[in-house]
């Protein structure tokens, strides 16, 4: 007889580590993952019909993102995208996209498994991503609703301002390494040696 | 470490990208046509200047897009993008 399926998020084994240092860092950082979330990987002409499927403008301008309702939708590439929405929100989006394609040559692919996320936030965070990250991160060139994909701490992400911190999307076989090297790059907030 | 220009995202370290070789490469109209020598010749050999050289890359940590910029070979100055 088949087991039932249970979902485990990739750092479900690291939620206890992520509270210790949000614990000891007395508000300075705040860190969690958040699990599930939909994501889709959208590929099409942002002048064509299904661009506005979605009830967003498609952002063009390399680095932003668009926000309608529950959804992000993140600027991966000038014919990219990476549409964000709460868990188990996929059928929905793509039953928004493929019809709205018509005949036209579009691509939506639910990549929801590819990555976690976390997201951290209080005052310090960016001195934090400072350590490991070649991106300004200051407010003046990356502000809410900017996204970046880039390396943190050598593992590719995606870094997206939003309130109250920063998520940054982070594919399933690299989340522990990059748990344990937050934990670690926070232990000057924290004092928890490592 | 270079600042690499990628024409999307702007400059990025040098690690988000992938060295493409030479730019202008094309390929062979009727590749069937061609001799074994001439076929190595098409895959393998490529100009090495010093100086000014055309060369593709792809920011494969970024926007994951191919483009093509001048590097001088010499002192790794982005000549041209």
């Amino acid at each position: 007889m088949a087991e039932p399926t249970t979902r485990h998020s990739p750092l479900a084994g690291a939620a206890d580590r992520l509270a210790r240092v949000t614990d000891a860092a007395g508000g300075a950082i705040a860190m969690a993952e958040v699990p599930f979330l939909t994501q889709l990987d959208l590929r099409l002409d942002p002048k064509g019909p299904a661009a506005a499927a979605l009830g967003v403008t498609l952002p063009t301008h390399a680095c932003t993102s668009a926000r309608s309702g529950d959804v992000d939708v993140l600027w991966l590439g000038p014919d990219e995208w990476l549409v964000v929405g709460p868990p188990g929100a996929a059928e929905r989006l793509a039953g928004q996209l493929r019809p709205a394609a018509g005949s036209e040559h579009v691509s939506v692919v639910d990549v929801s498994a590819q990555r976690t996320t976390l997201l951290l936030s209080g005052p310090r965070v960016r001195d934090l991503l400072a350590l490991g990250c070649a991106i300004d991160l200051h407010p003046r060139s990356f502000g809410p609703g900017d996204c970046v994909q880039t390396e943190l701490a050598h593992a590719p992400v995606v870094l997206f301002r939003r309130d109250p911190g920063f998520l940054i999307f982070v594919r399933a076989s690299f989340a522990a390494h990059l748990a344990d090297w937050l934990v670690d790059a926070s232990v000057e907030y924290t004092g928890i040696p490592t | 470490m270079m600042l690499i220009p990628c024409p999307w995202c702007g400059p990025r370290n040098e690690s988000e990208f992938h060295y493409g070789g030479a730019a202008g490469v094309a390929y062979p109209a009727d590749p069937g046509a061609l001799s074994d020598e001439e076929w190595a010749r098409y895959l393998f050999f490529r100009d090495n200047p010093k100086g000014p050289f055309e060369e593709r890359w792809s920011h494969s940590a970024g926007c994951r897009r191919w483009f093509t910029l001048v590097r001088d070979t010499v002192t790794n100055e982005i000549v041209a993008s």
